[in-house]
């Protein structure tokens, strides 16, 4: 029988789509039954409560979570979101509800021992409830108590060999795409290169030590499957150098309709016969395609590797062999300044392990942001206020016109001193005696 | 319950304590046929909606078949997920970046039975455990956040309304008749945790008005510098305020009309709460975004509905209006073109004629210089 009840939310069991609903309550009658005997460290009544208290929010329209809520584990300055229930009175299983954010494994693949050991010791010392995943990547434990949280990360580095995630202004959880695991257009081992980065910078994820927060995203393509372009401040992009390589059998299977377009992926709707014209040459976005004869030609020189052709055909074209990424440095959401999207300032770096050069160019970032970002300024704004240049001068890269989408179209153009033959110390008297007054 | 201790001595915090271990290594997990093909794949196929098919250079084949996922799950759902990797997949399966689970097995015949075991799998409401599908040009899973179920700072909530988006839309994640994929987020403020601002179509929970400031506490519980940077517009400054007591007291004053409701100062500042349930707080929708580089370069998504109303349980005016979108959009865009491309080539005045939505000054940029690139300096339009 339900502790609370929840006409609202009951409405939610209903559709076809997984109800979460239905999914908080199966774990409410699992702890309420509680076949296993487990000696519950939280109350038993966990996700009854938090159904409780959704419920309320429902009917008034206003969330019913205390601002703030500072918890953690000793040794670390983030990885515990702490949530304080403003109604404890009513909905005591709820009362503390901290978050714990678990650092997950590049690419999330599992093994259902992992996840059954997760879960137990969850199940334990936790609501049972969780998402898979928070949007950094983080597994994210949701709702425990605070005496539970040195518990918990104890159990989870001693028996599980798992660290916590990132919060609060420092690295947060990196991650990337599937990468090379499982997908033919990665041209970095975004898994690797995620893993390792995140070993390597350990301190400043656990630590903080920034103006502001600080991701890492790993994409293998520009297809952008972890959106690092968009999500990371600094967002690293799997890129060819050399040929797109083609089967030229292939682009014959397609054309004669025995391979579907596109993997397959328009089945659904009755598109017409594959028009390599149309749906390839024409919507190529640099016009570098062409047909001579049944032979498909690129002129891979005006390529900008977009990934159209590659994916509509992916049996046909494949990427190339002289491999590397791009880094792209600045995005962020809205607050405060508005939206970016990660601004190219390396068109591309070669990507093997050890990653010596990459990891080079990381801390000359990080020291200069460390010094000069203000107090909550991610680093693309502090890249809007400073400057674009300041940003390359300090990576110490090349000035190159594929950093920017087009030259500025205002005159207000500073110079060096330096630059400027006779500098800029003159004096009035020799002016005057050329113009008078 | 008695407590149970895990060995962690709380009289002697560092005694024992591991640190910066990192997450366990991926290659632990990964399926057998996965790490024998590891950077050696040819292509792929989707079989049908849902089931794909990927080819290594070895000939070997690893055929995935993608589950629909609430993000918010208890552990007995993740066991029973573990039950049927178990009993399928030699005990592996993986999660995607849109949080669908993907369950992999290495040869044609076994796609079947999971095909079948997965879909015969659903909670006593009625609604699927694993529906199967998410892949193509189609709508897969919507990329949410916490809203009611856990933040403090949400204007919606953010299980609620993807539940009852999915259901209305549930058709196009089991299908692939779209124009390109079409991805959906959400986020319960502006703060936009992950990835509303870059999405096909976003919805947004936002405010209308501005915070309600609770002197009595203001200056002890908040740094008042840090809630004067937080505003965007510079509406906020520090002021003495004088008490009905007849104390003065140091907190805040806000410009109301310089106020647009970010909550970004409650963020910074407890005792600056601004959520109302009483028609203040609701969504926006915004659409056109997208991070791949294919064809176009990555698009911000741009608001097009300035106001939809909080109607739990199940939000029916978003609800509808996404749909408007969605079917406007799978009628007009050629084959591979994403929302965004498409708005534009018709063009914005076009979008919402054949959406239905009203144009309102709200959807005109104000916010600082580029608001101006915003604007229309052509006589290119259309009538």
């Amino acid at each position: 029988m339900a502790k609370h009840k929840t006409p609202l939310l009951d409405e939610l069991e209903k559709g076809p789509w997984p109800s979460f609903v239905s999914d908080i309550k199966r774990e409410a009658e699992s702890r309420a039954k509680n076949e296993k005997g487990v000696e519950y460290q939280i109350p038993v009544d966990v996700c009854d409560d938090l159904l409780g208290v959704l419920e309320l929010s429902y009917n008034d329209g206003e969330t019913h979570w205390k601002h703030g809520g500072i918890v953690g584990v000793f040794g670390y300055g983030g990885g515990v979101i702490g949530r304080y229930c403003d109604q404890p009175e009513q909905f005591p299983g709820v009362a503390h509800f901290h978050t714990v954010r678990v650092n997950q494994p590049s690419g999330l693949y599992y093994t259902t021992e992992f996840l059954n050991q997760l879960s137990d010791l969850w199940e334990l010392r936790g609501s049972g409830l969780t998402n898979m995943h928070g949007s950094t990547g983080d597994i994210v434990w949701l709702g425990t108590t605070t005496p539970q949280l040195e518990e918990i990360f104890y159990e989870l580095t001693h028996n599980l060999d798992t660290d916590l995630g990132g919060s609060g202004s420092n690295l947060r959880t990196p991650a990337c795409c599937l990468g090379m695991s499982r997908c033919e257009f990665a041209c970095i081992d975004a898994q690797a290169i995620c893993h390792d980065f995140t070993n390597e910078f350990q301190d400043f994820l656990h630590r903080p030590a920034f103006p502001y927060k600080f991701k890492f995203k790993f994409d293998g393509c520009p297809n952008g499957c972890v959106a690092s372009i968009a999500r990371s401040d600094l967002s690293f992009i799997g890129l060819w150098k050399d040929n797109i390589r083609i089967d030229q059998k292939a682009v014959k299977a397609y054309i004669g309709g025995e391979i579907p377009p596109n993997g397959g992926a328009h089945a659904g709707r009755d598109w017409g016969k594959f028009d390599i014209q149309k749906e390839i040459i024409a919507l190529c976005p640099t016009q570098c395609m062409w047909m001579e004869g049944d032979t498909l030609k690129i002129n891979d020189k005006e390529c900008n590797h977009c990934m159209h052709c590659i994916n509509a055909m992916p049996r046909a074209l494949r990427i190339g062999e002289d491999t590397g990424c791009a880094m792209l440095l600045g995005a962020k959401a809205p607050i405060l300044d508005g939206a970016q999207m990660g601004t190219l300032v390396v068109p591309f770096i070669k990507c093997e392990a050890p990653y010596t050069e990459i990891k080079d160019l990381i801390e000359k970032l990080f020291e200069f942001w460390m010094e000069e970002g203000k107090n909550r300024e991610r680093v693309g704004e502090t890249m809007k206020r400073v400057g674009l240049y300041k940003i390359l001068q300090v990576l110490e890269v090349e000035v190159d016109a594929r950093v920017v989408q087009e030259p500025r179209t205002n005159p207000y153009i500073f110079w060096k001193e330096e630059e400027v033959p006779g500098g800029w110390d003159r004096q009035i008297a020799d002016y005057r005696s050329r113009h008078k007054m | 319950m008695a407590f149970i201790s895990s060995g962690y001595d709380p009289k002697q915090p560092m005694k024992n304590r591991i640190t910066d271990i990192g997450p366990k290594h991926y290659e632990q997990f990964l399926p057998p046929v996965i790490k024998k093909n590891y950077g050696k794949w040819l292509y792929h196929e989707i079989l049908e909606p849902g089931i794909l098919m990927h080819k290594a250079e070895s000939g070997d084949e690893v055929y995935t078949i993608r589950v629909g996922s609430p993000r918010l799950m208890g552990i007995q759902t993740i066991r029973e997920m573990c039950e049927i990797a178990d009993k399928h997949c030699g005990g592996h399966l993986r999660w995607t970046t849109r949080n669908n689970v993907e369950f992999m097995v290495d040869s044609k015949d076994k796609v079947a039975p999971l095909k079948e075991d997965l879909l015969s799998r659903k909670h006593t409401g009625g609604s699927y455990k694993f529906p199967i599908g998410g892949t193509g040009a189609g709508m897969t899973n919507i990329i949410h956040t916490q809203g009611w179920v856990h933040c403090h700072t949400a204007a919606t909530d953010a299980s609620g309304t993807v539940k009852a988006v999915m259901d209305d839309l549930f058709e196009e994640f089991t299908q692939m008749r779209l124009p390109a994929q079409l991805r959906v987020s959400m986020a319960c403020c502006v703060n936009m945790c992950g990835a509303v601002h870059c999405s096909d179509i976003g919805f947004v929970g936002y405010h209308r008005k501005p915070p309600i400031i609770d002197h009595n506490v203001l200056d002890q519980i908040c740094e008042v510098p840090l809630a004067v940077s937080a505003c965007p517009t510079a509406a906020i400054r520090p002021t003495k305020v004088d008490m009905p007591d007849g104390t003065k007291v140091n907190s805040v004053a806000i410009k109301q009309e310089r106020c647009m409701f970010c909550g970004n100062c409650y963020t910074m500042c407890p005792a600056l709460p601004l959520s109302d349930g009483a028609g203040g707080d609701g969504l926006i929708i915004m659409v056109g975004g997208k991070v791949s580089n294919r064809i176009s370069n990555p698009k911000f998504s741009k608001v097009v509905v300035d106001f939809v109303p909080n109607e739990p349980p199940r939000w029916p005016t978003l609800v509808k209006k996404v749909r408007q979108i969605v079917d406007a959009y799978s009628k007009g865009a050629h084959k591979y073109e994403r929302l965004g491309e498409w708005a534009e080539r018709i063009g914005w005045e076009r979008f919402f004629e054949v959406c239905d939505l009203e144009f309102t000054w709200h959807l005109i940029d104000d916010f600082r210089d580029p608001a101006y690139e915003t604007w229309r300096q052509t006589t290119n339009f259309k009538f």
